[in-house]
């Protein structure tokens, strides 16, 4: 996936940090206050290629951090850190993110795709990636207003088979086209409300 | 060319220019300061904070977001930051300029409540609790330090205020990055351009390496007759060594030359060169030195530093000086154990130091180190190499906890995936420094 230089310089105005902190027992706190220098501070990512974790159910966290540090979900980085926590930290760091508030974004979406995705969203996805996907359901993670360059990159990494779809997820994606499945990522990427 | 050791320093100038030795080589000159309080200490509890790079910032806003009844002052001699992370790709060519690269402290200041001092910290009176600033002195309850480096420069006969516009180090970001890029573009087709690296430990061990990455980028695009001598104090590449000599191979091959346990201890300015230790005089169109480093001068003078006169002695968990009571270094300038002298470290070490020091400060245990560090290194302009860790502390100590971290995959299937992500990283961590 290309990323023009133009688009990741920071700009000004440009980002808005909406995560708040809930009270965190300070050792929990410090856990997850390590992994915002690449998610952001609570969680807000501001980096394109980089979830957002404020928000995210916290078994989506904590499933997604036990497969990195298996290997069975691909990465570069996060396969090396996730080895460096029990799954005793594993499940504070999920607590925690997951107690942070929804960080919006403000990023350019194709709106003809976003609206086309939108229906998509409520056909097919809203059982589990609830309401517009703001919300997560036990592993299901929050695909609400993550930048697309990350959904985008996800989408590549599951029709490679490099990651594994839930059994749920295949059913449905399977059928939809390349199309079908980029309006639905800008959609996801357009919610922040 | 090879010169014996006596006639070259005979035609350096020998002793006469070490009378410089020891001081800044940039930011203004030291002045005593003013007597006079400004922001007198009110009832509220109080943490200054020196420095507002990659540790200072941070410090202050996380002690603001844990403990809004803390009263944080930021006292930094800039109204601006320039990032040293990516200003290797703006040496490269690869960045048009360094704004991207530059914040303000403006929405820093306003979204978390933090008092900001635009002033040069000089003189720190740990038994008063006071800071001299060139503005006035303030006081304190307890004083977070995250000034960052300053430079050896004593060790390298011949250096003096002169040599970094000449042999720019550009090993703090600002006009000597612009400097040296200059320089580059300067430069004939078919010129040398010498780079040399300090022995360990120095700020961001992978960074010489990605520099020489960065030039080689340049020169093969620009200036194809051209070469770079990068003379190397280690015994060999201090970081990632494998990986950048895999991707000097694919990209720059009979671009670099790569002359490790080759330790500069003289140039010769006139003549543009250095000299190794062992009698190689190699000389450069441009030559990029940079020299040996320790904690800058502020720490030093307030009597920070440990026995080895260069780095501050540190309790692992809470980041308090071993010299003296109620004063916490973070960041380079820091002996942090296992963690290395990086962006991320700082922003890391910055967290751990805030959340103990509210702990402190409202009678709570002290919470066990928590860290992380990820650096990313770009080899072209878009493939980049990682290394990472997260970090414990055990028996006082900070330690990688064993068997995590580790560097990129070797068979270089991962590099486009950590170009963007080196990218995401650095539009996060400015950021969380600005917001
Ligand atoms: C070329 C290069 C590339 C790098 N790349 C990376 C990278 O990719 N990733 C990474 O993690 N790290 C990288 N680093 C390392 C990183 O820049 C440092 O580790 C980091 O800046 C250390 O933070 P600090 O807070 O200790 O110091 P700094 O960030 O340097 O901040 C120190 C601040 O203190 C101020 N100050 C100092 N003394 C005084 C005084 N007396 N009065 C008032 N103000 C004062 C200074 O003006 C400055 O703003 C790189 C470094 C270089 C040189």
């Amino acid at each position: 996936m290309k990323q023009r230089w133009s688009s990741w310089a920071l700009t000004a105005g440009a980002l808005t940090i909406s995560a708040t902190a809930l009270a965190a027992d300070p050792g929990t706190a410090m856990l997850a206050n390590a992994c915002a220098g690449c998610h952001g501070t609570h969680g807000g990512s501001a980096g394109l290629t980089m979830p957002s974790l404020a928000a995210q159910s916290k078994t989506a966290i904590v499933e997604a951090m036990k497969k990195f540090k298996s290997g069975e979900r691909p990465s570069s980085i996060m396969g090396r850190l996730a080895k460096g926590y029990t799954d005793q930290q594993i499940d504070q760091l999920g607590e925690f993110f997951s107690k942070q508030k929804l960080h919006f974004t403000h990023q350019q979406v194709d709106m003809a795709k976003a609206k086309k995705g939108a229906d998509l969203q409520e056909a097919n996805c809203s059982r589990c990636h609830l309401d517009d996907g703001k919300d997560g359901k036990d592993d299901t993670p929050v695909m609400a207003s993550q930048w697309l360059p990350y959904l985008q990159m996800q989408m590549e990494l599951y029709q490679s088979g490099k990651r594994k779809m839930p059994e749920k997820m295949a059913e449905k994606v399977k059928p939809l086209s390349k199309e079908d499945l980029d309006a639905l990522l800008h959609f996801y990427a357009s919610v922040n409300k | 060319m090879t010169l014996d050791r006596r006639n070259f320093i005979k035609l350096v100038g020998g002793a006469s220019s070490l009378a410089l030795a020891g001081c800044a080589t940039q930011g203004p000159a030291v002045s005593s300061g003013s007597a006079a309080e400004i922001m007198p200490k009110g009832s509220a509890r109080r943490v200054v904070v020196v420095g507002g790079g990659y540790g200072g910032t941070i410090a202050a806003k996380y002690i603001r977001m844990m403990d809004p009844s803390i009263e944080v002052v930021l006292v930094e001699r800039n109204d601006h930051f320039v990032s040293c992370p990516f200003s290797n790709l703006y040496i490269g060519g690869i960045l048009p300029d360094l704004s991207s690269l530059t914040i303000k402290y403006d929405k820093l200041i306003a979204n978390h409540g933090i008092k900001f001092v635009q002033a040069e910290v000089t003189a720190i009176d740990p038994a008063a609790h006071t800071v001299v600033t060139s503005k006035g002195t303030l006081k304190y309850d307890r004083l977070v330090i995250s000034p960052g480096i300053d430079f050896r420069t004593e060790e390298i006969e011949g250096y003096n205020a002169q040599t970094p516009e000449i042999m720019p180090h550009a090993w703090k970001a600002g006009p000597q990055t612009v400097l040296l890029r200059k320089q580059l573009e300067a430069m004939k087709d078919g010129g040398t351009v010498v780079l040399a690296v300090p022995l360990s430990p120095f700020r961001c061990p992978p960074g010489p390496y990605e520099r020489t990455s960065m030039i080689a980028r340049y020169l093969k695009q620009h200036k194809p007759k051209s070469k770079i001598i990068v003379v190397d104090a280690n015994p060999d590449i201090a970081s990632k060594g494998p990986l950048f000599k895999k991707g000097w191979d694919m990209h720059y091959k009979g671009i670099i030359d790569y002359r490790k346990a080759s330790k500069v201890t003289a140039i010769n300015a006139a003549n543009k060169s250095v000299l190794i230790e062992g009698l190689d005089e190699v000389k450069g169109d441009v030559v990029n030195l940079i020299p040996p480093q320790r904690a800058a001068n502020i720490a030093v003078q307030a009597g920070l530093v440990g026995d080895d006169k260069k780095w501050c002695p540190i309790v692992a968990d809470t980041f308090e000086s071993t010299k003296h009571k109620d004063i916490h270094v973070i960041g380079d300038a820091s002996i942090a154990g296992a963690m290395p002298k990086s962006g991320y470290s700082a922003n890391s070490e910055a967290k751990v130091c805030a959340t103990n020091i509210v702990n402190l400060m409202n009678g709570r245990p002290v919470t066990p180190l928590s860290g992380i560090n990820t650096c990313y290194s770009y080899i072209t302009d878009d493939e980049a190499i990682s290394v990472a860790a997260v970090y414990a502390s055990k028996d006082g100590k900070i330690i990688a906890v064993p068997n995590s971290g580790g560097v990129s995959p070797a068979d270089w299937s991962m590099v486009k995936t950590e170009a963007t992500f080196a990218k995401s990283w650095l539009r996060n961590i400015l950021t969380e420094m600005s917001s």
